[in-house]
């Protein structure tokens, strides 16, 4: 290595300053879960698990709960298909506006939250169609789609045709070879794509707002409605500390499936 | 000598149709490519850009004085009147802009040592750890990081604690600065990855050829490193510009000030859509030409 | 030709009947069939408790159980707000105050109502009735559910000595600077104008939602002089609620509603509320039903319920408003004695003293062809600029 001492020295100190700004935030979430004060003062007026209770036996919460996972499952499996087409489409073809459609499949994401959520509750409302679980479906569907491409499209590029030019030589069709040869060679990108498309969908909360009927709402969308509550605010904290606990085995599977689903590529 | 082995014919495949239709697709790569494209595309076009199109017609359109109601097709250029009359609307948007800048910089330098860190120092195992250390952050959803900023910033939050020592208070939820010091927190993974994995890109050799070649640390870095890491840190950038740019909920929860997102939003709750939609077509074009940008200057490959 | 003759006569007099019995007024229900399971709602905060809060004021629970009628509900933080909510499609109805009723009435949001479906409407106070704000060409539009003013609420230990004008928010907001809470909706501006009505007669303001261009520029002024002291605006009664109880803000306006939970809180806060001698907007809220609500059946019985004594009593008490209907006074009198009298709910003096808000409109409302008004558009706007900077 070229670099010197003080460079090896200073950048490990950043890196310890920087790891530590990042899980600041969370640690101290963590403590007030158990902080007994109404407006989780600082610091903690002592010890108590009386929050978790609350947060149990909270009927909202509950139907929060469902709603974000069957808004997850159903936004997941959308985007699977989609993303997975689309891959297939841009990698296996030369055909003119192939760059564009690469780039337009970027824009729900890029594009702010409140500009796709206010567009599509006016077409949803234009159209007649009530607003509810499906619409949060699509609207979620229609940013995870470029999480699954991204996955998917990474993988195809590395796949060598000549296995599914073998399979094709020894007599199977187009549909056999994608069955046998392709999918299973995609399957850790699809899992990865969908593990971030459902962490994506159940984290979402601009434009679920504006899909959301009247009666739905999601964990995020609780949360947001919860924060001003001066009699919910711990209980809103024990939900994000929990969350933050559940979010720990994505992470780990994550890393099992493979390295270049969260960034290593060595 | 034996007999040669009788010549057996295999019985025919079945023409199941899924067979008949993949033979037939494969003589049509176009039809194949079509059908593919179909459905992503279709859906595409109708949930997301018809309904982009459809808002931003409205943007040309005028609502009825007393009701409030919007009249379509009844076209007029008024919205863009109020936002180009009105003085707070360029206010909201060169601050909104300014703060998405700085927080794509102070992304940046505190992601760049980590990041360097991670690629070129630490041993396999520590990079390993670190990497799972910067992810798990990205998992814990976005609300409830925003919502630990609060409890932080807030009145009687540790923020005060720490500075009442000193004989600072905290002035709450109030400032511009805990929006910037927020989103900075929230998208900073986003801009370690890329550079971490555009940093690990870079082959030794290069850099010992540099310093072979009589370069120093200093100057190696800023010929060598900056240039091949610079796609990488465009990449990062397209998230903290971009997500900081039309976000809303931060500003609204930890400061008093509003940025682009929350006059969108506002006007939308309000019912002058117009202008609404009016409004969002800046940082559409904002979005798009810098996704443009960042394309020609190759961050997309190293996303 | 007996027959024929009897026919006839039993015709004419049918006839003659129909002619002089009330008609159902197009559009409204004619007939209340049974429950449909399932009713949404756009109400002002604390208009539909389920004793979650407090089990003594629950009365959606006895609604859904007698009528099958499962509620939902969302808040709205305006009438901006509300209007649109409504509009949305996905709500059955709501309670709307005077500046959102008037736009749905008048763009054909909400539907007329068959008062003959409502047994509990003949109760009302008559002061209530067929006013501008729920009724077209004297047709009703709704139901009304209470009135009350907007109050000057404080901290009794931080501000002292007790304010009994509006002054403190205003010419001595210098005082309490940074931390003072004031209403941040557009319908504000007409606070502004109401207390130039009594510091600057000069201006000649009449009405403080119809204002022309004078005097609306007078009432920006003074907001933008009253910004400049720091003010924390609030447009969810709870956030407001957590500013006072945290300390953040000391004084500001309010509703009674806030002052009530603030006070009645575990611990409850030193606050109380006042309404200043100079008087103050308010507001005069209806339930409505929206124009195509898919549940008309449970908009109807809930509206009949929310003119219940124990309905009306319980919530006009919740929220610090006037009750509708004697029987609702003497209900809110077991809940809290001398409630009526507090609220001024048979006082039509002292509801001339407060501005119901309204609707800015262009041609002011007036007769005189003359004068011309800022209308909604202008007053989102600037209340825009004076908050967006």
């Amino acid at each position: 290595m070229t670099e010197s001492a003080w460079v090896r020295i200073g950048v490990r100190v950043m890196a310890v300053i920087t790891l530590g700004f990042l899980y600041l935030p969370l640690v101290i979430l963590a403590v007030h879960a158990f902080n007994p004060s109404r407006y989780l003062a600082w610091p903690p007026t002592g010890f108590t698990l009386h929050w978790f209770a609350d947060a149990a036996s909270n009927p909202g919460l509950h139907k929060a709960i469902i709603n974000s996972l069957i808004a997850g499952v159903g936004a997941t499996v959308l985007a699977l298909i989609l993303g997975t087409l689309a891959a297939m489409a841009i990698q296996r073809f030369r055909f003119f506006g192939r760059d564009t459609i690469s780039f337009l499949l970027v824009l729900p994401i890029a594009l702010p939250g409140v500009v796709t959520g206010i567009a599509l509750q006016t077409t949803f409302r234009t159209a007649g169609i009530s607003l509810g679980l499906a619409t949060i479906i699509v609207g979620h569907a229609t940013f995870c789609v470029v999480i699954v491409y991204n996955n998917v499209i990474a993988r195809l590029r590395r796949l060598p045709r000549s296995s599914e030019e073998a399979s094709a030589d020894l007599g199977a069709d187009t549909f056999l070879t994608f069955r046998l040869i392709t999918l299973p060679a995609m399957r850790t990108a699809l899992l990865a794509g969908a593990l971030l498309a459902f962490a994506l969908s159940f984290d979402e909360v601009i434009v679920t707002t504006f899909t959301a009927g009247p009666g739905t709402q999601t964990i995020p969308m609780w949360i947001l409605g919860s924060l001003q509550r001066p009699q919910e605010l711990p209980v809103v904290n024990v939900v994000a500390f929990l969350l933050i606990l559940v979010s720990v085995i994505p992470v780990y599977f994550a890393q099992r499936i493979g390295g270049e689903a969260i960034g290593i590529t060595r | 000598m034996t007999a040669p082995n009788p010549v057996t014919i295999d019985p025919p495949v079945e023409r199941s149709l899924g067979r008949r239709v993949a033979s037939w697709l494969y003589s049509r790569p176009r039809t194949q490519l079509r059908l593919l494209l179909a459905w992503p595309l279709g859906w595409m076009t109708a949930a997301y850009f018809g309904s982009l199109l459809i808002l931003l017609l409205g943007a040309f359109w005028t609502k009825d004085s007393l009701t409030g109601k919007v009249i379509p097709f009844s076209w007029s250029l008024d919205a863009f009147g109020n936002l180009f009359g009105a003085e707070v609307y360029r206010t909201v948007a060169f601050r909104t802009i300014g703060i998405a800048v700085l927080v794509t910089l102070t992304a940046a330098l505190l992601a760049f040592p980590i990041a360097y860190y991670m690629a070129r120092i630490a041993s396999p195992r520590t990079r390993r750890l670190l990497v799972v250390a910067v992810v798990m952050p990205l998992w814990a959803a976005y609300l409830v990081k925003i919502f630990a900023w609060r409890t932080i910033l807030q009145g009687n939050g540790v923020l005060e604690w720490v500075l009442s020592p000193f004989g600072f208070e905290s002035s709450g939820l109030v400032e511009l600065v805990n929006s910037w010091l927020v989103l900075t927190y929230l998208w900073l993974p986003y801009m370690i990855l890329p550079v971490f994995a555009g940093l690990e890109r870079i082959p030794n050799s290069l850099l010992e050829a540099s310093a072979d070649l009589g370069g120093r640390a200093g100057v190696t870095f800023r010929r060598v490193v900056l240039p091949l890491v610079f796609p990488a840190l465009v990449a990062g950038s397209i998230f903290t510009f971009s997500l900081s740019l039309g976000d809303y909920i931060v500003p609204d929860l930890v400061s008093d000030t509003k940025f682009i997102g929350n006059i969108i939003y506002d006007n939308s709750t309000l019912g002058n859509v117009p202008l609404a939609a009016a409004y969002a077509l800046l940082p559409i074009v904002v979005v798009i030409g810098y996704l443009l940008v960042a394309r020609r200057l190759g961050a997309f490959e190293s996303l | 030709m007996k027959t024929f003759r009897i026919t006839a006569l039993l015709a004419g007099i049918g006839l003659l009947a129909a002619a002089c019995g009330t008609s159902v007024p197009s559009g409204a229900l004619t007939e209340l069939g049974d429950g449909e399971g399932e009713l949404n709602l756009v109400i002002w905060v604390g208009y539909a408790e389920r004793g979650e809060v407090d089990p003594g004021y629950d009365w959606v629970t006895p609604f859904e159980d007698e009528t099958g009628c499962m509620v939902s509900t969302t808040n709205m933080n305006s009438s901006a707000e509300g209007v649109q909510l409504l509009r949305s499609g996905e709500y059955d109805g709501g309670s709307f105050s005077g500046n959102a009723s008037v736009p749905l009435m008048l763009a054909g949001d909400v539907a007329p109502v068959n008062t003959d479906l409502l047994s509990n409407y003949a109760n009302v106070f008559a002061g209530l009735k067929d006013k501008t704000h729920n009724s077209l060409d004297g047709v009703a539009y709704g139901v009304p559910h209470g009135r009350g003013p907007n109050v000057l609420m404080w901290n009794t230990e931080e501000v002292t000595p007790a304010p009994t004008s509006w002054d403190i928010i205003w010419e001595d907001a210098g005082d309490y600077a940074g931390k003072i809470s004031i209403f941040g909706v557009s319908d504000f501006i007409a606070d502004a104008a109401l207390h130039l009505m009594v510091k600057n007669p000069d201006l000649g303001i009449t009405n403080p939602y119809q204002l022309n261009q004078e005097q609306f520029d007078a009432a920006i002024a003074l907001l933008e002089e009253q910004k400049s002291h720091g003010v924390i605006y609030w447009s969810d009664a709870f956030d407001q609620i957590t500013t006072f109880a945290s300390g953040d803000a000391v004084v500001g306006t309010s509703w009674q509603f806030q002052a009530n939970t603030l006070a009645g809180g575990d611990p409850p806060e030193p606050i109380e509320a006042t309404v200043p001698a100079e008087g103050s907007t308010g507001w005069s809220d209806t339930w409505m039903i929206a124009k195509n609500a898919a549940h008309p059946n449970c908009m109807y019985l809930w509206m009949n319920h929310m003119m219940s004594a124990e309905a009306n009593g319980q919530a006009t008490v919740w929220f610090g408003e006037a009750p509708t209907s004697q029987a609702a006074c003497d209900y809110a009198e077991g809940l809290s004695p001398g409630h009526c009298e507090q609220t001024h709910a048979t006082d039509e003096a002292y509801y001339d003293k407060i501005w119901y808000w309204a609707t800015p409109r262009a041609d002011c409302g007036d007769e005189d062809a003359a004068t011309t008004c800022k209308d909604q558009d202008a007053w989102l706007a600037a209340w825009a600029a004076l908050t967006g900077s």
